[in-house]
């Protein structure tokens, strides 16, 4: 199979899914099933183009010319062959869990449901192997107006007004001030396309380069940093499904992941090292990290807290793309896996509490981990690996995030980010805690959904795992750094 | 055997719906005007792509009227200024009157319908004169003509709601201010130049150095005249009105290239014939028309988002599209002037699409389209409703869409210009567009109220489709608009720059 066309499979599989799914949507096993063997076709595709670009395979493909200097083109970065592995391996889960969580929860509307959740998957991995910059914001949009059903599925005042403020906030926000600083950069440099090393030096007046770093990372609102986070809570009132895959992996990080692919290869980490124009913003992202943790711990409900817990999350790979220094982007880049891992099995752990016992709320939980221990298990695994604990594999990214800022002689964000960890284990091991040491009065009716809890145990047991082969995935990161 | 008409295809294209017009006014049918009105426009089709190729050897076609030589007879010009909206007008106007019919047998009677389509075609006819006109006088004559006859289609309206007459009322009470105004002005040059054809125009005017009050004044009458009838804020309060109570296929017509067309002409009076006083062009584009742009489009948008009546919302919406244009062409340079025109392009194809699926909603619906009424019409006609969703993109600038592409060359001008406010402007607005556009798209996909599919009429769907998919087409392959209105900035600033 050529490497062209293996792309093009990629990112129609999802689309496939989505157009089965609505065929066979009289038929509710085949129906779900499409996520599934959509989810094996690309996880398959994106692991052997992760081992392609491991043994410097290009894979590109141009279809047509936009306008000048601007192709609609894919072509798979270092970077982008991690997020899309790190998506599509956890499409095939979480399509395991949406079957269960949607049926035992008795959702309506599961169709519709079903074809947006396919759609958006498509919408990131056609992200993860953009070509340049115009055609990931194409796809960045299409992300957007493709997770406001799957926002507002409950279809109820509640979820109408969450899914407008969604909308309004992405969509808003990248019209303002990314599309504009897309126009600003092809408007210097005739071209929007990804360069090992950027594109920008030379020909971009550093004294505002500060500027466009603040557009970008104010426009690409899913990187979700303050005060542009507040869409990010309000989504929350989506089915878990989507909490776990979208707003903890696929649409987030597609935030983050835009940010640093324009760190990396548009503005380049020398440039930014040199002119030092985003060092205003590793402050915003340690008042990202601080504010939100601490907001985090104030929230009574699970997904509102986990919520939070994202935010602050997602601005530690901010941070490390505005560090710019090879340590701080290894470890960004590295917590783009980790904490997808980690933040998904704890949202597949809340949903999977909601539909067995109907619990949303952390009060709520007491004497529950003697109930359902194979959730509080998965939940914990998640929490320490989040954390930051060895032997998790969380605890990579934060080393060498925590490297990163030493290495350039930021002390006080090392020391920041070790406060920070102490505030996770408060709020994320918390709900542990008073699962297994208060005792409830309640009587609580549980329902079986084996499928919600084997989902997070196999992510749980992944962050384990995963530490001890860090290095299978580091080759692949050291690859984005080193160029 | 058409060559003995080709060689007054430039006349023809004008002359021939004015005679149809009045051959088809008093016909009895229902059929017949509608199937007249086609041929003549395939046949209007036929001519402008002669043009085109007459265009494409010669780069200048001057058309003296009864071989009277200007600057004593009238005489139309079609170069590279022209020629690119003439095409569209051609292509627009076939594809709307296909559409018109089964519009036209839901909203007005049926015996008016030779009435309707006498009208329509006076409309056509008049609107390309003003595309072609070389003549100052004459252009006030067509300007004149379509304006009743615009104002006799909107009264048509009233079958459906009494307010018609009012909205067309007004039309006419504030068109002909504005026709008066214009006419004024050009009594004015005339007075001190003698003449009316603008080529002769601009030598006469330069033997008068800067400073003759009474060509100034002229020149400002002509101006607001026109501005009046472009529909620039904020002497646009006609507009809205009779977008929204006129026939549906009435407020495609109008919508789509009423106001472009007067905007051409308003653009080459300024750039063609103004040039000569560099100074007082630059202060009526730095002090007049700058901050009316800007203001059109920052007070369009937000009205359009508290509007209920869909149509009514469209109109504001064209306000403020009216305003990128103007915006545009106030730049003073090659650049604005091309975004322009691509905007004039591409704008004409998008309003068109919506007032086109707008319409169809309005005749299913047998009312007046509020954002209440379209609650899960995204069900009940999806074929239509996502003809709309894709214009309505457009209209919000995304990617793959011509909206885009006017965006992109917009952003590029002013990006020459140094106008960091008017981007940042431009930018907001079009984020506000979202939220106008996506209250439509919520009703129609998102409330609760869910229907079956019905089904939907082809007559009326296909034509909406070919607008749709030209505007996906012009979206990615961008080039004939880009090309044609380069052509057109080409021509204009030339002048500018001698």
């Amino acid at each position: 199979m050529s490497n062209s066309f293996l792309i093009i499979l990629g990112i129609i599989t999802p689309l496939f899914a989505a157009l089965f799914s609505y065929v066979c949507r009289y038929n509710n096993n085949l129906r779900d099933s499409f996520g599934i063997i959509g989810g094996l076709i690309t996880f398959v595709i994106s692991l052997k183009i992760f081992h392609g670009i491991q043994n410097n395979e290009v894979y590109q493909i141009t279809f047509f010319t936009l306008f000048d200097g601007v192709d609609f083109a894919f072509k798979v970065s270092a970077l982008g062959s991690i997020f899309s592995l790190v998506a599509s391996s956890l499409w095939i889960l979480a399509s395991i869990y949406t079957i269960g969580y949607m049926r035992g929860a008795g959702e309506k509307n599961q169709t519709r449901f079903v074809i947006f959740y396919s759609i958006a998957i498509h919408a990131a991995l056609a992200i993860a192997w953009s070509g340049n910059l115009l055609v990931l914001f194409i796809f960045y949009e299409i992300l957007t107006f493709s997770t406001f059903p799957l926002v507002g599925h409950k279809q109820n005042a509640e979820s109408q007004s969450a899914g407008r403020l969604y909308l309004s906030i992405l969509v808003g926000t990248s019209l303002i001030f990314f599309l504009p600083a897309i126009f600003w950069i092809w408007l210097k440099t005739g071209t929007l396309d990804f360069q090992d090393g950027g594109i920008l030096m030379n020909k971009f007046p550093a004294e505002y380069l500060s500027f466009l770093i603040a557009m970008l990372v104010f426009g690409i609102g899913k990187a979700a940093i303050m005060p542009i986070h507040r869409w990010l809570p309000a989504a929350m009132v989506a089915p878990t499904p989507v909490s776990a895959l979208l707003h903890a992996v696929a649409v987030v990080k597609a935030g983050v992941f835009s940010f640093l692919v324009v760190v990396v290869y548009i503005v380049g980490p020398d440039f930014l090292l040199q002119t030092k124009s985003s060092d205003w913003l590793v402050w915003l992202a340690c008042f990202t990290i601080m504010a939100s943790s601490i907001i985090a711990i104030t929230k009574d409900d699970l997904k509102a807290r986990l919520a939070y817990s994202t935010i602050s999350q997602l601005s530690y790979i901010i941070l490390g793309a505005a560090l710019a220094s090879s340590l701080a982007l290894k470890g960004a880049s590295f917590h783009i896996i980790t904490h997808a891992l980690g933040k998904i099995t704890l949202f597949f752990c809340a949903g999977a509490i909601y539909v067995t016992a109907h619990i949303k709320k952390v009060s709520d939980l007491k004497g529950m981990g003697y109930k359902l221990p194979l959730i509080f298990f998965a939940y914990t695994l998640g929490s320490l690996s989040i954390i930051g604990v060895p032997p998790f594999i969380g605890s990579w990214s934060k080393f060498y995030l925590i490297m990163g800022s030493i290495e350039r002689e930021f002390i006080i964000v090392a020391i920041i980010l070790g406060i920070s960890s102490l505030l996770n284990i408060y709020y994320l091991l918390q709900p542990v805690v008073i699962g297994f040491t208060q005792n409830s009065k309640k009587e609580i009716k549980l329902i079986k959904a084996p499928l919600t809890v084997w989902p997070p145990l196999i992510t749980g047991l992944g962050c384990l795992v995963f530490f001890f082969y860090a290095n299978y995935f580091l080759n692949n990161i050291s690859g984005v750094i080193m160029n | 055997m058409f060559d003995i008409f080709l060689d007054d295809a430039p006349a023809l294209v004008v002359v021939l719906p004015l005679l149809i017009s009045a051959i088809i006014a008093f016909m009895p049918s229902k059929i017949w005007p509608w199937i007249i009105s086609i041929i003549t426009m395939l046949f209007h089709l036929f001519l402008s792509l002669h043009l085109l190729k007459e265009i494409s050897v010669s780069g200048l076609i001057i058309y003296e009227f009864g071989n009277w030589e200007p600057p004593w007879g009238i005489s139309f010009k079609i170069d590279g200024v022209n020629i690119g909206l003439q095409l569209l007008f051609s292509i627009f106007v076939l594809v709307s009157t296909f559409y018109s019919r089964k519009i036209f047998l839901n909203e007005i009677d049926y015996r008016d319908s030779g009435k309707a389509y006498s009208l329509w075609l006076l409309a056509v006819g008049s609107l390309n004169g003003i595309i072609l006109t070389n003549d100052i006088f004459n252009l006030f004559v067509f300007l004149e003509i379509s304006a009743l006859a615009s104002i006799s289609l909107i009264a048509l309206g009233a079958g459906q709601n009494r307010k018609a007459l009012l909205a067309a009322f007004n039309y006419l009470i504030i068109g002909a201010i504005g026709a008066t105004f214009y006419v004024i002005g050009v009594g004015f040059a005339y007075a001190m130049t003698g003449t009316l054809n603008m080529n002769d125009l601009v030598i006469q005017l330069g033997q008068y150095s800067d400073g003759q009050l009474a060509i100034f004044a002229g020149m400002s009458f002509m101006l607001i005249g026109l501005m009046v009838k472009a529909a620039i804020f904020p002497v646009h309060i006609w507009l809205p009105p009779a977008y929204s109570y006129a026939p549906s296929a009435v407020s495609t017509l109008l919508a789509a290239l009423a106001t472009k067309t007067i905007l051409y002409f308003f653009v080459r009076l300024l750039y063609e014939v103004f040039i000569i006083y560099p100074s007082y062009l630059s202060l009526f584009l730095d002090f007049v028309l700058y901050p009316l742009s800007l203001l059109a489009i920052f007070i369009g948008t937000v009205i359009a988002i508290y509007q209920d009546d869909i149509k009514k919302l469209l109109a504001f919406s064209s306000i403020a599209q009216i305003g990128y244009i103007t915006l545009a062409f106030s730049l003073k340079d090659h650049s604005g002037v091309a975004s322009g025109f691509v905007h004039i392009f591409n704008h004409a194809l998008i309003k068109g699409g919506l007032f086109m699926a707008v319409g169809y909603f309005a005749i299913l619906y047998k009312d007046r389209v509020t954002l209440n009424s379209l609650k899960g019409f995204g069900y009940k006609y999806p074929i239509t409703s996502f003809a709309l969703l894709i214009c309505g993109l457009s209209l919000i600038g995304l990617p793959l869409t011509n909206g885009f592409i006017s965006k992109l060359y917009l952003f590029q001008a002013l990006y020459t210009n140094q106008m960091y406010f008017s981007i940042a402007l431009v930018a907001v607005s079009s984020a506000l567009a979202v939220v106008y556009f996506w209250k439509i798209v919520e009703q129609m996909w998102f409330s609760e109220i869910k229907f079956k599919s019905e089904k939907e009429d082809a007559y009326i769907y296909l034509p909406i489709w070919i607008v749709t998919i030209s505007i996906i087409v012009f979206g990615i392959y961008s080039t004939p608009i880009i090309e044609f209105s380069n052509l057109s900035a080409d021509y204009l600033i030339s002048g500018y720059q001698n």
